[in-house]
């Protein structure tokens, strides 16, 4: 029994998946939106992502050579800080493990920082995005990512919490020590556990 | 940096501001003066221990102290909304964490830059907080909200707004109605659009400081097209608000 309860409330909707949803997260079956400006909008033409930072040569791709490289289908659970989880979501992109392929890291990298258009940013450590953890979305639920979810393509990290899978990704910038991200530097967690729900940097 | 710490707040006020929105006045023992645009975090546990939280933003201005405001719309199937608009009562205990959030917020350095706010329902709660401490601290910098709503039962604050618009300097309140059009109105009354944009921008010299609260196709539009429209991108800030089964 908790110590302290409101009297009356219990749960309303007994989910069948309630052991996949994270303390404190509910299941939504929409697809919420949260950004902090506008959407950029991003002419598959001058698309590029780069493999930076503390490698031994950093990479480039155009669209039509990031779309030549070898797909994965993902289907995983999302879990969003501000209170929504989205389970069995369905993505087609490449692994970060299949980019990583193409460099050669620095022995000391430790953590990634991710970057999009529109200047956000994320940090992430390195083992978070490595062995199928984390991919480069480009299609979702069969179709293109629409530009309001990330489109183009956008990183996804689905064991944190969904501010760490950055919309709009143009790199990753690999690190030796952590730094803050967009939403880091304004007292979000470093980590991001769901699961631990490591929502504020007071809760690391 | 401030620890986000629970606390147990008892309400102390329930104001209905339309059918299905409740303002919860709520005592804080341990409270902290807020940034307009920023939210608390609501916790509520069962007996059993079973715990639902959301975020709802702030309404009141930090000059009121010791207190804050939340507006709570009643969502549909909604277990925490509904378990607020139906199960609490003055004097309850609600468990309660915050101020929290750095970036949808109206910091007093802005208080000489043009200001337009732009809402869909319940979307006006974060920018009440800012014209509220707007008119506390006598800003005087030329501010429009445009505000959707669908009919003017529906109108969140719509008194105390209107009444800004008499009293407070430099203040327009522009209402777009949706839904249902009031007796002998002469204003707008579609969805916000480029059109209705571009008008509210030319009433500015300057270029404001934007912030968009609402659903997301509201969001989503009026960003695109403030960006359209010539505005620089990081004077753009959106919040998504509204029903995702809270």
């Amino acid at each position: 029994m908790a110590s302290f309860f409101n009297k009356g409330f219990g749960r309303k909707r007994e989910s069948l998946s309630s052991d996949r949803i994270p303390p404190g997260q509910y299941e939504t079956y929409d697809f919420p939106v949260l950004t902090a400006g506008p959407t950029p909008r991003i002419p598959l033409t001058t698309w590029s992502f780069a493999l930076e930072g503390l490698v031994e040569a950093p990479i480039q791709w155009s669209w039509e050579q990031f779309n030549a490289l070898p797909k994965q289908s993902f289907t995983t659970d999302i879990h969003c800080v501000t209170k929504w989880s989205k389970l069995d979501t369905h993505w087609e992109g490449v692994s970060i493990e299949t980019l990583l392929e193409h460099v050669d890291l620095k022995p000391e990298v430790r953590y990634v920082m991710a970057y999009s258009y529109g200047d956000y940013t994320t940090n992430i450590p390195l083992d978070d995005l490595r062995l199928g953890k984390a991919f480069i979305g480009i299609n979702f639920e069969g179709k293109p990512l629409a530009p309001e979810h990330g489109g183009p393509a956008r990183l996804v990290v689905p064991h944190l919490y969904f501010w760490k899978s950055a919309k709009w990704i143009k790199g990753l910038r690999f690190m030796e020590s952590d730094k803050p991200g967009f939403w880091e530097r304004g007292g979000y967690s470093m980590y991001g556990d769901p699961w631990k729900e490591q929502r504020y940097r007071t809760d690391d | 940096m401030e620890k986000f710490q629970w606390q147990i707040a008892q309400v102390k006020a329930i104001t209905q501001e339309t059918p299905r929105v409740k303002t919860f006045t709520l005592q804080l023992p341990q409270w902290i003066a807020h940034v307009a645009g920023q939210h608390y975090d609501l916790r509520l546990t069962a007996e059993d221990g079973y715990q639902a939280e959301r975020s709802y933003s702030i309404a009141s201005p930090p000059e009121q102290t010791g207190e804050i405001d939340l507006t709570v719309e009643l969502i549909d199937e909604g277990e925490v909304s509904s378990y607020l608009h139906e199960g609490i009562a003055v004097g309850d205990p609600l468990e309660v964490r915050g101020p929290i959030g750095g970036y949808f917020v109206w910091k007093d350095n802005m208080a000489n830059t043009p200001l337009l706010l732009i809402a869909g329902g319940s979307g006006v709660v974060p920018l009440m907080a800012m014209l509220r401490h707007r008119a506390r601290i006598g800003a005087t910098n030329p501010t429009i909200l445009l505000f959707s709503v669908r009919t003017a039962e529906e109108t969140i604050y719509g008194q105390e707004l209107r009444q800004l618009a008499d009293e407070a300097t430099g203040f327009t309140l522009l209402l777009t109605y949706t839904r249902q059009v009031p007796q002998a109105w002469t204003g707008y009354q579609r969805r916000i659009d480029r059109a209705m944009l571009t008008e509210v921008l030319n009433q500015f010299t300057d270029k404001p400081n934007c912030f968009v609260c609402g659903p997301t196709q509201l969001v989503e539009q009026v960003a695109n097209t403030l960006v359209d429209l010539d505005l620089p991108t990081d004077t753009i800030r959106t919040e998504r608000f509204g029903p995702t089964g809270a």
